[in-house]
């Protein structure tokens, strides 16, 4: 069973091709992982999921609904499965943290002023931020802005999470937290992940498969025992980039 | 959908097509901005639920009292304008006393919310454009709109109904404060009482004159708050984008008090 399937897809953004007949799936209980340099589409890629953006050409279903020409309720429907983390955070400016965090359950749930603070507290402990509940965006850093709206994505345990860039940003030993935290929250929920970065160490270690975009192109994609393998030349640049070699020890040159 | 995606096209031509273009886009930008005014009149039947109201209160708060300061500066000098300008010429035919008919008549159904409505438009929706304009090119439209909440009746919608009731408030305000200034000037330049002023004032105007301003004012309060929304909604380009599409909410929202004042006026008379 596929949660995500692109089926090719392409897709012209200013003139320039950004994905190029791209197809892929993606399995139930994935940790999905896509890498692939600055501008390669990899947010264009998750933005095509929940139809903010819609392909020129092909489709990207999700489950058995064909999200791209989905409209009105059954997009609606169709967004509800997701959580979203995206690059900026996009929290509002004007909302503390906590009631950012509240605003989806609020919005959808008849729940009680208590409850929800209860959950909203819970899920931002997940994160680490159960001090910072009352602080405004503006007053928090950006690793800090980050989690937040992980914690808003997450905070009402939809069925695929897209993470764009979750450790970008954060200091590795929060980064380790948020890998292990996306981990126990698929296995948790049993849903799938798919999570877009550049951090090679958190893409190895918790993704099930990594896929590498590249110029419009999905240039591999494997196990990460496989991924560290691969023969692809713009795999090999990548991982050498970050000193991962073939036997997938960290190793400076 | 607010979430639009950038579009991109090849470069026109010649001037034909450029101007074509030019058109069609503001045709179309048009349309969109009054499906944008259907869907938020539409959306005011949530107006009443608690977190709506509160909304409501906080943008009213904004959108009034926060400009109170800078209209009652305004609506005294123009009242003052009005009665010195009007009465220099009276006085020629011993009418200075009329001045009263001419300042309330003309404040309450031009200068009051014509002057609130161009002020608004500078202070409140310069703000509004430039508020949701950030808030577009940062994806929090977008993260709205995958959570489900529609930021017409999250946004928009409280925006317009504090508009609605705050605009027409403030320029019966301004036309009050706008007779004061014209009765202090009848009084210290023109030698007309305060009582005699205010008899005149009062015997010609006609409650008529004042739903006319009240409409008016209304009207503006609502195409201040679509004009900045869409321009807001229309963001792209990062800050730049935002700077550009606040001075042109403000550009419009001017153009279109003009216009549509003028065409209620003539209406009414
Ligand atoms: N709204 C847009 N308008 C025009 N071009 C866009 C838009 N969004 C993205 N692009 C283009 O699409 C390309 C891919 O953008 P995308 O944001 O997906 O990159 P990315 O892989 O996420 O990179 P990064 O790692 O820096 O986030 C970029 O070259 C960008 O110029
Ligand atoms: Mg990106």
């Amino acid at each position: 069973m596929n949660a995500v399937s692109f089926q090719n897809v392409s897709k012209t953004l200013g003139g320039k091709v950004i994905l190029n007949d791209v197809s892929f799936d993606i399995k139930k209980g994935d940790v999905f992982v896509i890498v692939g340099p600055s501008g390669a589409g990899k947010s264009v890629s998750l933005k095509h999921m929940v139809r903010l953006m819609t392909p020129d050409k092909g489709n990207v279903m999700v489950g058995n609904d064909n999200v791209s020409t989905a409209a009105g309720n059954e997009l609606t429907l169709i967004r509800r499965k997701f959580g979203y983390l995206f690059q900026g955070g996009a929290l509002l400016a004007w909302m503390t943290i906590a009631e950012n965090v509240a605003l989806p359950l609020r919005e959808h749930t008849d729940l009680d002023d208590c409850t929800i603070m209860d959950k909203v507290h819970d899920t931002l402990k997940m994160v680490g931020l159960e001090n910072d509940t009352e602080k405004l965006p503006a007053n928090i850093s950006g690793g800090m802005i980050k989690r937040a709206g992980l914690a808003r994505a997450i905070i009402e345990s939809p069925e695929i999470i897209l993470y764009d860039e979750p450790t970008s940003g954060l200091d590795p030993v929060t980064s380790r937290h948020i890998d292990k935290l996306i981990v126990s929250l698929r296995a948790e929920m049993n849903g799938t992940s798919i999570v877009v970065t550049h951090d090679l160490h958190s893409a190895l270690s918790i993704g099930t498969r990594i896929a590498m975009l590249y110029h419009g192109d999905i240039v591999e994609l494997a196990t990460p025992e496989d991924f560290i393998n691969s023969t692809d030349q713009e795999v090999k640049e990548f991982l050498a980039a970050q000193y991962i070699t073939r036997r997938g020890a960290w190793e400076r040159k | 959908m607010l979430t639009r995606e950038p579009e991109h096209f090849p470069p026109s031509v010649n001037t034909v097509g450029r101007m074509g273009r030019t058109v069609l886009f503001s045709l179309r930008r048009t349309g969109q901005a009054v499906i944008l005014l259907i869907l938020a009149i539409i959306n005011i039947r949530y107006a009443l639920t608690k977190r709506a109201q509160r909304e409501i209160v906080i943008q009213m708060f904004a959108s009034g009292i926060r400009s109170l300061g800078v209209i009652t500066v305004v609506a005294f000098f123009t009242g003052m304008i009005l009665a010195l300008q009007t009465g220099i010429a009276l006085r020629e035919f011993n009418q200075e006393v009329n001045i009263g008919t001419a300042v309330m008549v003309s404040m309450l159904r031009e200068m009051g919310p014509f002057m609130t409505g161009l002020i608004l438009a500078a202070a409140v929706g310069s703000s509004i454009a430039a508020q949701i304009g950030t808030m577009t090119i940062s994806e929090e439209i977008a993260a709205l709109e995958l959570m489900g909440i529609d930021p017409v009746r999250f946004l928009v919608m409280p925006r317009l109904v504090a508009m609605m009731i705050m605009t027409p408030l403030l320029a019966f305000y301004t036309s009050i404060i706008g007779i004061l200034g014209g009765g202090i000037v009848g009084i210290t330049q023109l030698g007309v009482p305060w009582v005699k002023y205010m008899q005149n004032a009062t015997m010609y105007a006609e409650t008529k004159d004042l739903y006319v301003g009240l409409l008016k004012a209304f009207i503006f309060g609502i195409i201040i708050t679509i004009v900045a929304c869409k321009q807001g909604f229309d963001t792209t380009q990062g800050a730049v984008g935002v700077g550009l599409g606040t001075r042109q909410s403000v550009i419009t929202s001017f153009l279109l008090i003009l216009i549509s004042g003028y065409f209620i006026t003539r209406l009414f008379y």
